[in-house]
């Protein structure tokens, strides 16, 4: 028997996809252990990383961040392949794009704030559509609109604020990125 | 150009006032635009979705008087008598309908299933008209 080694050649912007998806694979887990009133209303924590992501190193970095946390999750909280998993898919991918339109706006006008609450609406409007067209094909879904507006109004806002906050001084995310380089 | 000193405050008077200046300083002049249109977004939602009362009866007048009022949750067909002939109303599974009309253009058959609180159709030849109502009455906007 031969021995091979397999071994994966990683560059630094892998290590710094890793390292930020891991930080938001553990703020998404801590979110799911707070207990909220409403199934599939959420804060979202793990979202200020996008847009840390998204502002330090550009969209497709956001994308891949997202992404991983999206599938590890799943994983982790076992509800890959399940209703819940491709609800949380239809809402991180209408953020991206959203993300990505937002991005394009004037950085001297428009802030992470923005852009986080650009991406809380379209998480919500994903998930109402996936939900409407597949899981609960009724018009009465309509009447939850308020409820998850607000909650992406005020997730949206949070979520900003952390990001702009976060991106204003060099702390912890810079610590985050440099970590063990 | 120079930093701009800041005077160390003594004492945070209070540590909430202080996380709201430093929160609201975080926010760009557009940032306060779209928060502004997703808060009223939000304050729009409410009355859009949950409009009003839940529909509950259907109320028929005839030549602007009230004719019948049906309650929603009991099926049935009623024929309402005007001037070209009769009008037939069909209540079924909590909605109405105009079934038949004698009128020339069929807008109010048409109109098909009405199932909200407000919904009209209006058979004018026949000066017959049939609308959801809830428990309490909502105002039309065009003509209260």
């Amino acid at each position: 028997m031969t021995r091979s080694v397999i071994r994966l050649k990683t560059t630094p912007e892998d290590h710094r996809v890793a390292r930020l998806a891991a930080a938001a694979i553990a703020l998404a887990l801590t979110d799911s252990a707070i207990p909220l009133p409403l199934p599939g209303i959420r804060l979202g924590l793990a979202n200020s990383i996008t847009l840390i992501a998204l502002a330090r190193y550009g969209w497709a970095t956001a994308a891949w961040v997202t992404g991983l946390r999206v599938v590890a999750c799943g994983l982790l909280l076992g509800h890959f392949l399940s209703p819940a998993f491709f609800m949380s898919l239809a809402g991180a991918s209408c953020s991206l794009c959203a993300l990505a339109l937002s991005i394009r706006l004037s950085r001297r006008c428009f802030g992470p704030l923005t852009w986080s609450l650009f991406a809380a609406f379209a998480h919500i409007a994903g998930q109402l559509s996936l939900a409407r067209l597949w899981l609960i094909p009724d018009n009465g879904l309509l009447y939850l609109v308020p409820v998850f507006a607000a909650a992406a109004l005020v997730s949206g806002t949070v979520n900003g604020l952390i990001a702009a906050r976060l991106l204003g001084e060099a702390g912890p995310v810079h610590a985050l990125e440099t970590q063990n380089a | 150009m120079p930093a701009r000193a800041r005077p160390p405050t003594r004492h945070a008077k209070n540590a909430w006032r202080t996380a709201v200046t430093s929160a609201l300083a975080l926010f760009q002049p557009g940032d306060w635009l779209t928060f502004l249109a997703a808060s009223v977004f939000c304050a729009l939602s409410f009355p859009l979705a949950w409009n009003g009362a839940p529909a509950e009866k259907a109320v028929i007048r005839q030549n602007g008087r009230i004719f019948a009022e049906l309650n929603l949750s009991r099926d049935r067909r009623i024929d309402v008598p005007g001037p070209l002939g009769f009008t037939a109303i069909l209540v079924e599974k909590k909605r109405a309908r105009v079934v038949s009309d004698p009128g020339m253009h069929q807008y109010c058959v048409r109109q098909g299933w009405l199932e909200r609180t407000g919904e009209i159709a209006i058979c004018a030849p026949n000066e017959v008209s049939l609308q959801i109502a809830g428990r309490k009455e909502s105002y039309d906007s065009l003509s209260y």
